[in-house]
């Protein structure tokens, strides 16, 4: 059985359904990420975990505990805010200090754990600091440790960097990672940058209106998108329309081509003539043959970027316009606008959108 | 024409010095004159024999010390009364809010003596908790209708101080660590609203100091008062009153600043805090 259980969680708020029939199983040491726009209910569910919201429906479980109504006060995780949400009365010390003190600790155990927890986060000259004199990325820092002093059972995290500028967004992510590591502790974290949710965690859930379309590992998410909507959402993507030739054999024609999309055949109700959306990430493309099972298209380059290990090239193709990226290779000449192009794909690598 | 005004005030430095030199006077030269006044009490000398008669007075004495005595009783049954409900509102019934602030503004609307007169209906003899009934009750009307009058002030102070600070999200904070209700109160709201609370206390002392229609007619033995009786029955001595209560509410409003600009972490002396945080920072690391 897995450590933190949601099943069928709701939440309504007056007419407003803010999740619905949302369920997720989380193994103990896991770091999952919440990924989806803004309002889809990523910050609901996260606090409804807390405690900070009561469910309309669903049951919420930790270990084997039902923690569904339980008070906030009383569940044993940790939470980290957007906005630090550090005591401004209190020194960094007192800060991390706090739930220690709550919890009935010796003082001489509290000053360990402190300390411990200050080593953890690099923080230990600034013990003495209050909020006011710390930056963002400080604050938000001593914020983790305070989460963490007590060793609470889950860890959350609703969208931390957000406020942070890029770089040290980057550089606390990672020490959000290896401290998570390090203590084992069940995590969940709200964003919605897919590069933060991909990069750093160990399964994917992709919200949208409320529930959860896609729960899987980050290379999952990315290549085998579930639904339309998560395939637009994570990454940039190429769409076209086709129509079914012989459902058969998985023989569709677009573009004025036909190949012959492998993912048709998990697709139970199609008929020849029927129209689909296939999509290609925009690293399907490249300018060689693929092999065995390659498609070309010819087309018209319109834009081209350098973007270092890449050059993502603008192209219009059958009236379409798309983008692709080609690896910067040395003696890869790069395509100049105006030109025409030959790019190709390999049809496995086609995705199949649900309509 | 704004910019040219700005501009000519720029030129003529002076004439905005002389603006500000006419205010000053308008306030001060009555004060001087009152203090001058206060000083002649001997005839053909100038002496503190006015302030020397006052603290010689048990009355004097007696009076501020009852005022001061109920005001403080006044301000902290005031800050037990508003901290806990202006959290409350501003956490769970943020909609109610218009509503208390309404109700709080209600003493600025309604004249003292009016309050006073329903309360002596409503708990006078033979009502259902009768308080006019003995002096200890009548003191406790007393501070009761203090705090009603500090109630716009203090509400204000503590409501600002909160809307400062957000509330929601280290309510939140501390109930994950473990925190109960009771305890986020005490060491997480009151403590960052305490420069707040500080500045609706002295408001409050400034207030129910020098009160009078409540004080008088439940005859409580109050400073405000003795200020009047004082004013019909001497000449120098209330003009010795008046410096002292100017001086005293001067005094108020100067710890207020203090207390409303300090940041938390700075201790009254800054030599004090620097050695302690040292000494912590070298302790951890
Ligand atoms: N207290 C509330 N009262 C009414 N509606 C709410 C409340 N909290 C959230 N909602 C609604 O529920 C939906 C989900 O909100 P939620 O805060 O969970 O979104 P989110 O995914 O965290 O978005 P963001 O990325 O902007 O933080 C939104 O439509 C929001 O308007
Ligand atoms: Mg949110």
């Amino acid at each position: 059985m897995s450590f933190l259980q949601l099943q069928a969680l709701g939440k309504r708020f007056g007419e407003h359904t803010a999740v619905a029939g949302f369920d997720l199983e989380v193994e103990q040491g896991e770091f999952i990420a919440f990924l989806g726009p803004s309002g889809c209910g990523k910050t609901t569910v996260l606090r409804m975990i807390a405690g900070f919201e009561t469910p309309s429906a669903g049951v919420i479980r930790i270990g084997d505990e039902e923690m569904t109504r339980l008070p906030a006060n009383r569940r044993h995780i940790g939470m980290v805010f957007q906005s630090y949400a550090l005591f401004p009365n209190m020194s960094v010390y007192d800060n991390v200090a706090f739930g220690l003190k709550i919890a009935g600790m010796a003082k001489c155990e509290i000053d360990a754990r402190v300390r411990e927890m200050l080593a953890l986060i690099d923080l230990e000259p600034l013990a003495g600091r209050y909020a006011y004199q710390m930056s963002g990325g400080q604050q938000q820092r001593v914020a983790l440790a305070r989460a963490l002093a007590p060793r609470p059972r889950v860890l959350l995290l609703d969208e931390p960097l957000s406020a942070l500028d890029a770089r040290i967004r980057v550089a606390l992510r990672d020490d959000i990672r290896r401290i998570q590591r390090e203590l084992g502790i069940t995590t969940v974290f709200v964003t919605h940058d897919q590069e933060e949710a991909l990069s750093i965690s160990d399964r994917v859930v992709v919200m949208h209106q409320g529930r959860a379309d896609q729960i899987g590992s980050p290379a999952q998410i990315y290549n085998r998108p579930a639904t339309r909507f998560v395939a637009s959402f994570v990454g940039i993507l190429n769409t076209f329309e086709a129509r079914v030739v012989a459902p058969g054999e998985s023989l569709v024609e677009m573009a004025g081509q036909r190949l012959c999309v492998p993912a048709l055949g998990q697709r139970a109700a199609v008929a020849a003539g029927d129209s689909v959306t296939l999509a290609l990430r925009p690293e399907a493309f490249g300018i060689q043959p693929h092999g065995a099972d390659d498609v070309a298209l010819d087309g018209e380059v319109l834009d081209c970027r350098f973007l270092g290990s890449v050059i993502r090239v603008q192209a219009e193709v059958a009236g379409q316009r798309i983008a692709c990226d080609i690896f910067n290779q040395a003696g890869t000449l790069e395509p100049r606008p105006g030109e025409r192009i030959e790019l190709h794909f390999s049809a496995g690598d086609v995705l199949l959108l649900d309509d | 024409m704004r910019r040219r005004q700005v501009e000519r005030m720029r030129r003529w430095p002076l004439l905005s010095w002389s603006i500000v030199l006419l205010a000053a006077g308008y306030f001060l030269l009555p004060l001087y004159a009152t203090f001058q006044f206060s000083l002649g009490m001997q005839r053909g000398e100038l002496s503190f024999a006015a302030y020397h008669w006052l603290f010689g007075s048990d009355r004097f004495l007696d009076s501020l010390s009852y005022s001061a005595v109920a005001s403080l009783l006044a301000i902290l049954a005031g800050t037990l009364l508003v901290v806990p409900t202006v959290y409350w509102v501003r956490l769970k019934l943020p909609q109610a809010r218009g509503f208390v602030e309404f109700a709080s503004l209600l003493p600025l609307i309604i004249p003292p003596i009016v309050v006073v007169f329903g309360y002596m209906r409503l708990y006078g003899d033979g009502s259902w908790l009768p308080l006019t009934t003995s002096d200890g009750r009548l003191d406790l009307l007393l501070v009761i209708g203090y705090v009603v009058l500090a109630l716009p002030y203090m509400f204000r102070a503590v409501d600002t101080g909160m809307a400062a600070i957000d509330i929601v999200t280290l309510t939140e904070a501390a109930e994950s660590l473990g925190a109960s209700r009771w305890r986020i109160v005490v060491s997480v709201i009151f403590p960052n609203v305490r420069s707040a609370i500080v500045a609706g206390a002295f408001l409050t002392l400034s207030i129910s100091l020098g009160e009078f229609v409540m004080a008088s007619l439940l005859s409580r033995p109050a400073f405000g008062p003795y200020l009047v009786q004082m004013g019909q029955d001497y000449a120098y001595q209330p003009a010795a009153l008046a410096i002292l209560a100017f001086v005293i509410t001067w005094a108020c409003m100067a710890l207020m600043q203090f207390f409303a600009l300090r940041k938390p972490g700075q201790r009254v002396l800054p030599r004090l805090w620097a050695e302690r945080t040292t000494k912590k920072e070298r302790e951890v690391s």
